[in-house]
């Protein structure tokens, strides 16, 4: 019995000191192979006599397995160090740079007009469109701008060469009269879009971007102009409260005709209420349809009214976003543009925030 | 328009304060764009007396004065004026007084050597005028230590407003005092129109020939005047609103002009032969004007001849010929009414803006021609003597009486604003209507409210005098349920493609729509051109959006940028319609160099065909029936880009720009482009087929085929994928080679084909059947299976 405790203390030290799975496949052999000294041992058990096997059997068994799990727990515990040594060995700089694809953006002047349309859809507007090279009739006549009238000259008109009733639009206005023209009351629309004026300085460009509000129907009033504007400002610029201000002005195409002043906190940098403004921001033109407009339009006047506002949309993305230069927008700058520009996963949405 | 606080108090009684006037002024819709009070910057200038005027010691042209400033021990003043005298009294400015007409501050300095403590001003220095040749001279009873601008009178406010173009009688300060008194500031003044009776018969005959632009002419003459300088009450109102005085006569022109609207003429009537006569210009014929730009007319233009020569635009500006001057005794005083559609016509064709043709323009008041000449002759004799003849008119002044039928209850139907009738009335009797109330009210118009023609309009006039920012809000009705969806289809994809591009890193461009003329004919040249462009290089409507874009791009890599890429959307200009478009510009490094990727790439065609294919996916369009073709257009890179084509129609082009194209737009290196035709897309469909998974298993084989190198991979493609269209469910290229191993003049073309089966597992004899129909199929073709 003392034998077989003792070899089993010299192989499991066998075991414990293989260093590799070599080793340890020598000392498997030497032991649990064909010729190996425990599957000898075993052997020698059919040469006993029952009492000598009852005693030994056990013993020599109890000797197998504890080799054989020896074997196994060193195997596992090799593996586990080659698999280590070998991740270990496979390791990279994690702090390596990666390079990102390129990012794209939408422009501001897009996406405002994105906004616009998404907060007008929920008053009930649609948009709509007309051409930029418009006839003169559509562009002035229509909007009760005759042809000597001094109106048409303070438009700084460009005009198209060899087509004299061409002009570049110089309003969306034009979108109005093709509107009415073209369905029937009620409408609600809004029409976005790029106009033309022959002026060029630090705050005009002779391209920008206009965007014109209509509503036709029975009834329509002033307060209603008022109240649609005080909804527009408050969710476009995100302020609970807008003070406006109404001063008569004139357009031809309007009368009444209302310049709209909208109140502004220098101290939040937002249009404000009553209580909160120190200034005043000429934003919008607007009034009610005039009722020559409406019946060249082919509508009679005495059933239909509403009101017209037009505003410029590259004016409410300065204001709204903090840009000062107007030229800026146009000349295609990636750096500005990706500086004052949006993702295009930003999209202006009711639940999310019409503006982001 | 500019006036000031006294010249408005002539016509309103008054006791607002300024701040109230430019309040009311605004809300009336007369905006005020500035105020400015000269005593702002003259304020601490005061009267002095010169005690005592010696030869300064070291120089010849400066004297040292010792000025009595009224505070007490007089001060040392050294002083260059060749009139400073001892006994005048004069302007002086203490030490710390900034000096407006000179930009400086004063301060007490040493003057070769003798101490100075202010200045005697000029008028130049006080900006007040021209005249620097001395200090300006006070009268003797002018007293000492008052404030100057009190007792000069320049203590005057001067407002400046925007004068919209349907309030024509807001060019004449009346109408503004008669807006402010039906506004409740204070109450209009009467005004008496003098009835100057004539001493001998009008000596010069009055003709019309062209009643059509001139309808009315009334003239009288006044002999025996002396015309020298206006007097100073003049002198300062026609300088604090702008304008430079030149001579009596020529001044009360000028003030009756801002003061009543009234524009009038003179004439020298020694300069005139015979009589004057309202009629078209000859072709030809020219005038020097008094601005002494000389003009030359046609015959759409009216004019004021005598029997030689034109001598006035009519209603626009006069003629130098019979200009007053200082030695003219004898003048004819023009009152007119000119047609304004005639004088915006005339003023624009010669270019000129004057302050007659601004009024003329939007028409003034025809009632006020003889009033005017009357308010005219008598400041004539007021101010230069003389006497005046008879008036003579000629023609017919222009009856433009007119009655609105009017409803008060518009004022709440279109404005949404209560206003009791009796306060209606009121308001539009305070205007200068004529109110007779019944059903419904008849309301005449003042003959100075051209604008006014319709009930709307007195509607305004209601609204706009009540106060305009008391109309309410009320909430437009609302459609029941959530809002119904308003985009179009179009704008629906443009939305979609901006997004689309910008998340494929693209940044939207917003460029010119014109172009210079040269980039638009490297596009295939302008439909239209500006007949008045701001610069000639902004003439030519796009005909595509890739030069704007080039240029953009150049302008980048001029600032350094390593990589440029942009996109727009916008309208293109073809002769036949406006197209909503598409472009995309890849310029400089398509991927910087970079540790795990190598040294930086340039953008190639098949780059913006990648952004082509990716941005019309985005819209729905069906890639896989899309067909390459050649390109059309000579700005494209003959070898390097196609077009894509859905059947006939052309929905992009895309590939390398001509790099003569792109050099000449300064752009280095090759520029990949895309332009994407939005308005020939198909509509996107928004049905989906049926979801019919299959339970088999699909397989892939691989089959390499030898072909000739100028065969077009697609036609490969396509042939691999008809040879069996129910089991071949896609086609993939997976390697293209040419080198050893495959003879010059060819490539290796390696395909991968899935199979899908569809009612059972596919048997070797099936699979080998449909390979057999692959390569059959690519032998059409001329290709060899690889072996």
């Amino acid at each position: 019995m003392t034998d077989t405790s003792q070899l089993q203390g010299d192989i499991l030290a066998q075991i414990a000191a293989a260093a590799s799975p070599d080793a340890l496949e020598a000392v498997r052999v030497a032991t649990m192979g064909k010729q190996g000294r425990v599957t000898l041992l075993l052997k020698t058990l059919g040469g006993m006599s029952p009492e000598e096997r009852s005693l030994a059997g056990p013993a020599f068994n109890g000797l197998r397995e504890a080799v054989a799990a020896a074997l196994a727990a060193k195997k596992a515990a090799l593996d586990e160090a080659a698999l280590n040594a070998k991740l270990a060995a496979e390791r990279q700089d994690m702090t390596l740079p990666v390079a990102l694809p390129p990012t794209g953006s939408v422009h501001p002047v897009s996406q405002v007009m994105d906004e616009l349309a998404e907060i007008f859809a929920d008053l009930g507007f649609a948009v709509a469109t007309g051409p930029e090279i418009e006839d003169d009739w559509h562009n002035f006549t229509a909007l009760n701008i005759p042809e000597h009238h001094p109106a048409r000259a303070m438009h700084d008109t460009f005009y198209i060469a060899g087509q004299p009733n061409k002009v570049l639009r110089t309003h969306t206005s034009p979108v109005q009269i093709r509107t009415m023209m073209g369905q029937k009351p009620p409408i609600r629309i809004i029409a976005p879009g790029r106009v033309y004026r022959s002026d060029s300085d630090a705050t005009h460009t002779p391209m920008f971007h206009q965007i014109e509000g209509l509503v036709i129907d029975k009834g329509i009033t002033l307060a209603h102009l008022r109240w649609t504007l005080e909804t527009f400002i408050k969710a476009f610029f995100e302020v609970d409260d807008v003070a406006l201000r109404f001063r008569p002005s004139y357009f031809p195409f309007t009368e009444p005709s209302v310049e709209v002043d909208v109140g502004y906190s220098s101290k939040t940098g937002k249009p404000a209420g009553a209580g909160q403004v120190d200034k005043w921001l000429e934003v919008l033109g607007s009034g009610m349809v005039h009722p020559r407009v409406i019946a060249a339009c082919g509508l009679d006047p005495h059933e239909w009214q509403g009101f017209a506002f037009g505003t410029g949309v590259d004016r409410l993305a300065m204001l709204k976003y903090g840009l000062t230069d107007l030229r800026a927008f146009f000349d295609g700058d990636g750096k500005w543009l990706k500086h004052h520009g949006f993702s295009a996963l930003d999209l202006p949405s009711i639940s999310a925030g019409a503006a982001l | 328009m500019k006036f000031t606080l006294s010249w408005l108090k002539d016509h309103l009684d008054t006791a607002a304060s300024v701040a109230e006037i430019a309040d009311a002024l605004t809300a009336l819709g007369l905006e005020v764009e500035g105020i400015d009070n000269p005593a702002d910057a003259l304020g601490a200038f005061t009267i002095a007396h010169v005690l005592t005027a010696t030869r300064h010691p070291q120089a010849d042209k400066l004297q040292v004065l010792s000025v009595d400033t009224g505070a007490g021990t007089p001060v040392q003043v050294v002083c260059g004026a060749p009139n400073a005298r001892a006994g005048m009294k004069g302007v002086f400015g203490a030490p710390g007084t900034f000096v407006p007409g000179s930009g400086i501050t004063l301060k007490v300095a040493a003057i070769r050597g003798v101490e100075s403590s202010g200045m005697m001003c000029s008028m130049r220095e006080l900006e007040l005028g021209q005249d620097h040749d001395g200090i300006i001279a006070l009268p003797d009873d002018a007293p000492v230590g008052a404030r100057y601008v009190d007792w000069a009178g320049l203590n005057d406010p001067v407002f400046d407003i925007a004068i919209t173009p349907n309030r024509q009688e807001c060019l004449g300060v009346i109408g503004i005092a008669r807006d402010l008194a039906a506004a409740g500031v204070g109450t209009l003044k009467p005004r008496t129109i003098p009835a100057v009776a004539g001493s001998f018969p009008m000596p010069r005959p009055i003709a019309i020939e062209d009643a059509e632009g001139c309808p009315a002419f009334a003239g009288r003459v006044v002999r025996g005047l002396t015309n020298g300088p206006s007097p100073d009450w003049l002198q300062r109102r026609l300088r604090a609103v702008g304008l430079r005085p030149i001579s009596a006569l020529v001044d009360i022109t000028n003030f009756l002009s801002i003061d009543s609207g009234r524009p009038l003429h003179v004439y020298d009537v020694a300069r005139l032969t015979g009589g004057l006569t309202a009629r078209r210009a000859r072709a030809g014929e020219t005038i020097l004007a008094l601005n002494g730009k000389t003009y030359t007319l046609d015959e759409t233009m009216t004019v004021i001849a005598d029997d030689a020569q034109v001598h006035d635009i009519g209603g626009i500006m006069g003629g130098e010929h019979s200009g007053c001057s200082e030695t003219t005794t004898e003048v004819l005083i023009e009152a007119a009414y000119f047609t304004p559609e005639r004088i915006g016509a005339t003023g624009r064709t010669l270019g000129i803006n004057s302050d007659a043709r601004a009024r003329f323009e939007r028409g003034v008041d025809p009632e006020f021609v003889v009033p005017g000449l009357e308010l005219a002759t008598q400041l004539v004799l007021d101010l230069c003597g003389g006497e005046a003849s008879d008036m003579i008119i000629a023609g017919q002044i222009p009856d433009t009486s007119r009655t609105i039928a009017y409803r008060p209850a518009r004022v709440a139907g279109l404005a949404g604003l209560a206003v009791a009738e009796d306060d209606q009335q009121a308001i539009l009797t305070r205007l200068g209507f004529d109110v007779e109330r019944g059903d419904p009210w008849q309301v005449s118009v003042p003959p100075w409210r051209r604008d006014v023609d319709g009930e709307a309009d007195l509607v305004e006039e209601v609204v706009r005098i009540h106060g305009l920012d008391r109309v309410p809000a009320t909430p437009l009705p609302r459609a029941e349920g959530v809002a119904a969806p308003t985009a179009t289809p179009l704008q629906r994809s443009q939305r979609r493609l901006r997004r689309a591009l910008a998340s494929r890193g693209l940044d939207e461009a917003i460029t010119w729509s014109f172009l210079p003329p040269a980039h638009a004919d490297a596009f295939g040249g302008a439909a239209f051109s500006l007949a008045n462009p701001i610069s000639a290089d902004m003439a030519a409507m796009r005909p595509s959006l890739l030069p704007g874009l080039l240029s953009a791009a150049a302008r980048n890599m001029d600032r350094g940028a390593a990589s440029v890429r942009l996109f727009e959307l916008g309208q293109r200009y073809l002769a036949d319609a406006e197209r909503p478009t598409a472009a995309i510009l890849m310029a400089g490094e398509a991927r910087g160099r970079d540790w795990r990727s190598g040294p930086a790439t340039r953008p190639d065609a098949l780059d913006a065909k990648a952004e082509a294919l990716a941005a019309l996916a985005a819209l729905g369009a069906p890639v896989q029936r899309l067909q390459v073709v050649a390109p059309v257009d000579g700005w494209w890179h003959p070898g390097r880009a196609g077009r894509l084509v859905l059947g006939k129609q052309a929905l992009a082009d895309f590939g390398i720009i001509h790099p003569r194209t792109s050099t000449g737009f300064d752009v280095k290196g090759p520029v990949a482009a895309v332009e994407l035709y939005l308005d020939a897309l198909p509509p996107r469909s928004r049905k989906r087929e049926a979801w019919t998974p299959s339970p088999l298993l699909p397989l892939s084989r691989d089959f390499a085929f030898v072909v000739d190198e100028h065969l077009p991979a697609d036609s490969l493609i396509r042939a691999v994928a008809g040879a069996d269209k129910a089991l071949i469910t896609a086609v993939n290229l997976f390697d293209r080679y040419a080198g050893p191993g495959v003879e010059a003049g060819k490539i290796s073309l390696a395909v991968a084909i899935t199979l899908q089966p569809t009612s059972a597992t596919l048997t070797d004899a099936e699979i080998e059947a449909v390979s057999a129909r692959v390569v059959t199929a690519a032998a059409k073709l001329g290709a060899v299976l690889r072996g």
